[in-house]
């Protein structure tokens, strides 16, 4: 099957790829960028371990394939840290939101983009806790991680109740 | 798995979907959450897909007098931020809360969800009991078809495998009616086991037309059309909404062998969200 060249924009940085269109995002991401921080689980939209943001919206990169994405703005766990810490990376570590560290990528591309569209969604429990289900983590319990992205969020300083 | 190699065209226009449906071996690329899916699986090894989201225009709304038009490539997470106006809006805010994660409805279109008539899937169960209009459009024309004679079985829809789902009309819910919804499902996570949607309009304190959808309780969407009857011309009362419970659930369902569940729980499951969905019509409008 012949490859299509496709220019993916990730974290800022073009990426001049010759794939085939079968190749999902994750993939391209992981095995033609090099960027590994995007984690495969499932592999059919359930685990969300590999959500990314595409033009701000947090997706499944493996339901979406690399050749659809010429164009976008693709941000990865990569490009969270500009220096510093982002302030979720920061809480995340803070209020003990991960163990093995599989699902956090996922989570964090999930919070970071709900936080930038709406800060408000912290301080609406249905909303969050709906956000929130969106992802699997095996080790921690989700309780942690709702705590980080209310610290991150501003409303409390992280590993403080 | 990954999926197998196939052909790759980005339409621009529902022109060149219909051009590339019309060799017989094309599929739509709508948001690709349930095709995408499947071809990871290797359940489906379409040979060529035809991407319908740079198509313009393909993700409009629009109201036109009482009937409001989907297109192709409106997303789930529309239904979450106000694209319908009034009652019918409401209802399909409602109903879209329980359909996947945010970021899956970021990317899925409630069309996509039509053509791909998963058993137990919302929004068919929602045009069914609405008595919404498909169109169609392939090479040999246009065509519509009443949403009670789009679905077959499930995963088995009207369309022919040249034609593009090219909109769906939804009527607008009369003044006066109020909606219900009620799902019962394993976790939260999964998809529904059972599910109803109701529509209740009332004039003078009286139900002068009903409509009353069930998910996954047959082997395609079902319109409920004796619960509807069993509230005709009565007030939406605790007898008329047992009544109507009663019906779905003998009359109107017709359910098959599910997993985790047997038939009897499946009928007794029907009542009490037919209960529950009538319950919020009557408290919450
Ligand atoms: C983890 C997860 C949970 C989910 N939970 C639910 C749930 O609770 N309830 C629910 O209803 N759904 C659920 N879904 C499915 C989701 O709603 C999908 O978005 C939907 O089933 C398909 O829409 P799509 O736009 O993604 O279509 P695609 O995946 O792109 O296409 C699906 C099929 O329809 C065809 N098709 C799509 N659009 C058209 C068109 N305009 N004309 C002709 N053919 C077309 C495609 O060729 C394909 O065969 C879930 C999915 C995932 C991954
Ligand atoms: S790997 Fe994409 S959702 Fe699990
Ligand atoms: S930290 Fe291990 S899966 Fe979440």
């Amino acid at each position: 099957m012949t490859a299509l060249r496709t220019t993916l924009t990730v974290n800022g940085r073009p990426y001049d790829l010759d794939v085939e269109p079968r190749r999902t995002l994750a993939d391209a991401l992981r095995e033609d960028c090099g960027l590994t921080g995007t984690h495969l689980g499932c592999e059919h939209g359930v685990c969300g371990a590999c959500t990314v943001l595409v033009d701000g919206q947090a997706v499944r990169s493996c339901l979406l394939f690399a050749v659809q994405c010429t164009d976008a703005e693709i941000r990865t766990v990569e490009g969270l840290a500009d220096g510093a810490e982002h302030p979720l990376q920061t809480a995340f570590s803070a209020e003990h939101a991960l163990q093995c560290g599989f699902c956090t990528p996922g989570f964090l591309m999930l919070a970071v983009g709900a936080l930038e569209k709406d800060p408000g969604v912290v301080r609406d429990a249905e909303r969050l806790r709906e956000l929130l289900t969106s992802n699997l983590c095996r080790c921690t319990g989700y309780e942690a991680i709702r705590r980080a992205v209310v610290a991150a969020a501003g409303d409390r300083p992280a590993g403080e109740d | 798995m990954k999926p197998a190699p196939f052909e790759y065209v980005a339409a621009r226009s529902a022109d060149d979907v219909v051009a590339a449906l019309a060799d017989g071996r094309t599929e739509v690329l709508a948001g690709g959450q349930s095709l995408v899916l499947e071809m990871n699986y290797r359940t489906r090894r379409p040979a060529r897909l035809v991407d319908i989201n740079r198509v313009p225009g393909f993700d409009t709304v629009e109201a036109i007098g009482d009937t409001v038009r989907i297109g192709p490539l409106v997303r789930h997470q529309a239904f979450e931020s106000g694209a319908v106006p009034g009652q019918l809006g409401a209802l399909l805010h409602r109903v879209v809360r329980h359909i996947a994660h945010p970021p899956i409805r970021t990317r899925g279109t409630m069309l996509g969800s039509l053509a791909y008539a998963h058993p137990a899937a919302e929004w068919p169960a929602v045009i069914t009991a609405l008595g919404a209009e498909l169109d169609l459009v392939g090479a040999g024309g246009r065509r519509t078809v009443a949403a009670g004679d789009f679905f077959l079985a499930p995963f088995r829809t009207a369309r022919r495998p040249d034609e593009l789902l090219a909109e769906v009309r939804l009527p607008v819910l009369p003044a006066g009616t109020v909606i219900g919804f009620a799902e019962h499902r394993r976790t939260h996570a999964s998809f529904a086991q059972l599910a109803v949607i109701a529509a209740v309009t009332l004039a003078d304190g009286r139900v002068s037309s009903a409509s009353i959808g069930l998910v996954n309780a047959a082997d395609r969407p079902v319109r409920a059309r004796a619960a509807e009857a069993a509230l005709l011309g009565r007030p939406l009362d605790d007898p008329a909404v047992a009544a109507a419970a009663r019906a779905a659930a003998e009359q109107d369902a017709d359910p098959g062998p599910q997993p985790y569940t047997d038939l009897a729980y499946q009928r007794h499951t029907v009542a009490v969200l037919t209960r529950r969905a009538l319950d919020q019509a009557r408290t919450e409008g």
